[in-house]
């Protein structure tokens, strides 16, 4: 879920591993990130709404990313993909760092871009 | 009471105003500058800018020590994660979370929400209320289960017009819980209890069941 930058490298990556990879974002315009192959099978859709995670298929899905820029939406879909739809590998990208830390705590697997690119800049400078 | 209400939109002003009045220390956090300042002006200064989703201004809004948060903006998403951080990182008691999207109601009490008031359901319960066709209502879902309360007003052209309880086939995962006789007059059921036409009867039910419990209450003969 969510097709910028991260999401689309995610899923281009995913794919030349050899796995079935769908991609779902509100935008039509943001699916010009991916290859041909993955836009065809791509999904126009909210992926907080449990109907648009169903048109890609998430009931028999192995693992769902929440990777859009929204970091509440990606906490609701990422519950919803648990919870809702019993996906056993759940990947949330939080950027808030007070967010990312609670959402840890209470057992999602949660990635912070702000947290990440922090970490790698100060390890830059004290290089 | 310390309340906190995520979100100044029509319901959080409305919401807010009433609890003021009835005597409740009330605090608001809006995104929108102007929508604040409209508050301060109308209400005094219970009211800042910022969002109510990140932990550094539910803090500094004081939600350690809040007895209720109540999260109403247009965003579900952003009103899971208010009362989820209120909860989790502040230990808030209550928090009660508004439903925009029908659907999202079991997955937010599954997560924890104390409290979830889905406007759409009252909106169509209210409808249902009113429509005479619509002889099922629904009350509420009860926490922690797939089980609701509902209302069936048995028409005057029903086949169980007359008959004793007994003699009704009541859906296994359905539970008679009262009849409110058309007189007014309150029943507690038992297997000689006589339904009547007009009458309310109040059962718990399943999302799967209601269906068949409504058929056996109101099927025509």
């Amino acid at each position: 879920m969510g097709c910028g930058r991260v999401g689309a490298m995610v899923a281009r990556t995913l794919w030349e591993e050899g796995h079935q990879v769908v991609v779902l974002d509100a935008d039509p315009e943001s699916l010009r990130h991916l290859p041909e192959e993955l836009q065809q099978e791509a999904i126009v859709g909210d992926g907080t709404l449990e109907e648009d995670l169903r048109n890609g298929d998430i009931e028999n899905t192995d693992a769902f990313v929440a990777v859009s820029t929204g970091d509440t939406a990606n906490i609701l879909a990422a519950q919803m993909a648990r919870h809702v739809f019993q996906v056993n590998n759940v990947i949330c990208r939080i950027d808030d760092t007070a967010r990312y830390k609670i959402y840890t705590e209470l057992g999602l697997k949660a990635v912070s871009s702000t947290q990440l690119l922090s970490n790698l800049i100060l390890q830059a400078v004290h290089s | 009471m310390y309340i906190i209400v995520v979100g100044a939109g029509k319901v959080g002003y409305h919401l807010s105003k009433a609890l003021l009045k009835s005597q409740h220390e009330v605090f608001i956090i809006e995104r929108s500058a102007r929508k604040c300042e409209a508050i301060r002006e109308e209400l005094g200064s219970m009211a800042f800018v910022g969002d109510g989703c990140e932990e550094s201004v539910l803090r500094e809004a004081g939600t350690a020590r809040a007895d209720v948060v109540i999260s109403v903006t247009g965003n579900d998403e952003d009103n899971l994660v208010a009362c989820q951080i209120a909860k989790h990182r502040f230990h808030v008691p209550r928090t009660i979370s508004l439903i925009n999207n029908p659907n999202n109601e079991k997955l937010f009490v599954e997560l924890g929400i104390d409290v979830c008031v889905s406007s759409t359901d009252i909106i169509l319960s209210h409808i249902e209320e009113e429509l005479p066709a619509h002889s099922l209502v629904h009350f509420m879902a009860i926490r922690g289960s797939n089980r609701e309360v509902v209302g069936i007003r048995i028409p005057p052209d029903a086949a169980v017009v007359g008959q004793v309880l007994g003699e009704v086939s009541i859906p296994g995962d359905s539970l008679i819980s009262f009849i409110l006789k058309r007189d007014g007059t309150l029943v507690v059921p038992d297997s000689e209890a006589v339904l009547g036409s007009e009458d309310e009867v109040v059962a718990i039910t399943t999302e799967e069941g209601e269906e068949a419990l409504r058929e056996a209450l109101t099927g025509v003969a």
